[in-house]
């Protein structure tokens, strides 16, 4: 259990200064060490084995030689400070170590002395620094304080991808034997099981039969969740926390309130039981693929003609921008329609043109504000218009809402705060940098609701849902507060036989 | 970690969930309740009992509306609500009492 911390003071969103530096603030801030068990089963050593540290250079080596973009991050900075003061961690903690810059250059010192002539020849006079354990669990700490939300990138002048050198030195760390447990754990159940969650078939078909009597049970209507459904036209690919956690569930029977209103045969998977991608979090290509090929293969078994993302942040981020090299090509699907689509891009397309009927007094007394999940923001993007991963989450929001506000834009859109939780970071030892990340979002929020009256916000990623849901209630608000996108619809959506 | 449960160490991973979950037992519980704060009572039990019991059908612990729906049947609809769960296991009803019934924390974005 983690040590008692004290929940900071929120301050005024519209003066957000820099915060006094507390030099060394989370140098104590770690995630666990992935067990062998958790390692092996990934093909990573399970220990850390003599003679890591020279591995730990070759392995970095290599990444420089295969990722461009990591050699040009190294080499560019100038450390014009743009970056200082735009990370939550950094905001939140007030440690000068989580300021971008000074991440990525945990990373560009060990790079300097083994990668640089002046670093090998004065190491001292270009702050270049040994690969040794004092090294290695500073990494483990730092890199393990970063979410990969890529807001200091957007500040950038030369758009230097902090989440990139993460994504490179815990693929480092992996490969030397000393891997974060939270993800590695996840990613060896979803090759033994088939999702994130180690839900096995029964018990997800089981758990699907009684959210099909619940939603007869509210609605009147037979709404169906069907599973292993060969020919139907979409594959549903979700996150499996929307079968299991709340508020994730209720965003799962919105998508088959949409399914069933539009008369679109659908089926989720056993076997792509998880649209999340842990392997990109640890920055492990071949892990992101291995995984990602479990959605061909369903595809490909099931027969369908368009594969369909439910909402899950980073999954959408791997699908948009990565899954047809990961796992194309799909020119078995449909092409007239986009590989993949967003549920939500689905959702407002029905709306548009009148395919589904919302009657927004279902969410009757309810003021929305909605927080923009980075790797839908800065990930990826929505739909066949620049700027699509905004304006459809907020059309679908206020078609199904009486009410809906914005936060303040410098922290929406392609400016949005992390929830505190993404890249591997939503874990219960490391819940005071979770509470501490989340503080620029929740000063925020905390306008709207004083201003506005917000009395939900809604998110569209299984992770901000889950560290919500955690962390709202030390900041004085209701758990029930986050809410998915398609809840709303699900309150607000007319049923035909209901009609 | 580890416990110590009538002179037996059992060992448990770093957050105090059991390695090996066949070396649960009801003292177990009860000690493992009281390091989380909580003291088990009837009703405590009536949701660890029910984890226990879908575990061992579906080798995972149960989704949190499943467990609702469970504990409105078995303890009527009043207590069939995520409000009343967390006044049970403040930490989430989900890792809360699977730790406390022996059972693996629930893993994911959950």
């Amino acid at each position: 259990m983690a040590a008692p911390f004290d929940t900071p003071v929120l301050g005024d969103v519209t003066e957000r200064g820099i915060p006094a530096l507390k030099a060394g603030a989370m140098a104590g801030s770690k995630p666990y060490v992935a067990a062998a068990a958790h390692q092996e089963p990934l093909g990573f050593p399970g220990v850390l084995e003599d003679g890591w540290e020279k591995k730990a250079i070759g392995h970095m080596g290599e990444l420089l030689g295969k990722y461009r973009s990591l050699q040009v991050f190294m080499d560019i900075c100038v450390k014009c400070g743009a970056c200082t003061d735009k990370c939550h961690f950094f905001l939140g903690t007030s440690d000068p170590k989580n300021m971008p810059v000074a991440r990525a250059d945990l990373f560009r010192s060990v790079y300097r002395r083994y990668f640089t002539a002046a670093g090998k020849l004065a190491p001292g006079l270009v702050g270049a620094r040994e690969m040794n354990k004092e090294t290695l669990d500073e990494w483990f700490n730092y890199f393990h304080q970063c979410s990969q939300c890529r807001r200091c990138s957007v500040f950038c002048p030369y758009g230097i991808d902090t989440a990139e050198i993460s994504m490179a030195a815990r693929d480092i760390m992996d490969a030397i034997g000393q891997g974060q447990k939270y993800c590695n754990e996840i990613i060896g159940k979803v090759h033994r099981i088939g999702n994130n969650l180690g839900l096995p078939p029964p018990a997800l078909l089981d758990t699907l039969e009684g959210l099909e009597e619940d939603m007869e049970a509210d609605t009147g209507v037979a709404v169906k969740m069907p599973i292993d459904v060969h020919g139907a036209e979409v594959l549903l690919v979700t996150p499996s926390a929307d079968f299991f956690a709340e508020p994730h569930v209720l965003g799962l029977i919105g998508y088959a309130k949409v399914f069933h209103a539009a008369g679109t045969s659908w089926t989720l998977s056993t076997k792509a039981s998880e649209a999340g991608n842990f392997g990109m979090f640890i920055g492990n290509y071949e892990q992101m693929r291995k995984i990602s090929l479990r959605i061909r293969e369903a595809a490909l078994e099931l027969g369908v003609k368009r594969i369909i993302f439910g909402e899950c942040g980073h999954a959408w981020r791997v699908a948009y921008s990565f899954l047809n090299t990961l796992a194309g090509p799909w020119d078995f699907l449909d092409p007239r329609y986009p590989v993949p689509q967003h549920i939500l891009e689905f959702t407002n397309d029905l709306i548009s043109r009148k395919g589904i009927k919302l009657d927004k007094s279902g969410n009757d007394g309810m003021v929305l504000t909605v927080h923009d999940s980075c790797n839908v923001a800065r990930g990826a993007r929505m739909g066949d218009k620049p700027g699509g991963q905004f304006t459809i989450p907020r059309d679908v929001i206020r078609a199904s809402v009486p009410k809906f506000v914005d936060m303040h834009p410098d922290t929406i859109c392609d400016k949005t705060f992390c929830c505190g939780g993404g890249g591997g970071l939503l874990t219960d030892e490391l819940i005071e940098l979770r509470v501490k990340g989340s503080v620029p979002r929740m000063e925020a929020l905390k306008a709207v609701v004083e201003q506005d009256g917000v009395t939900h916000m809604a998110a569209m990623c299984a992770i901000c849902k889950a560290q919500f849901t955690k962390i709202l209630p030390y900041f004085g608000h209701d758990r029930e507060m986050v809410v998915s996108v398609h809840q709303l619809v699900s309150n607000a959506i007319v049923l035909g036989d209901n009609d | 970690m580890a416990y110590t449960s009538n002179g037996a160490t059992i060992e448990a991973d770093e957050e105090g969930y059991l390695i090996n979950i066949t070396e649960w037992d009801e003292g177990l519980a009860d000690q493992i309740a009281k390091d989380e704060g909580i003291t088990m009572s009837p009703e405590h039990w009536e949701v660890v009992n029910f984890l226990r019991e879908y575990y061992s059908e579906y080798q995972i612990a149960p989704a949190v509306r499943v467990l609702t729906k469970a504990i409105a049947k078995k303890m009527g609809p009043d207590k069939g609500n995520n409000k009343y769960l967390y006044e049970l296991f403040p930490y989430g009803p989900g890792k809360q009492a699977c730790k406390i019934a022996g059972l693996p924390k629930p893993t994911g974005c959950v």
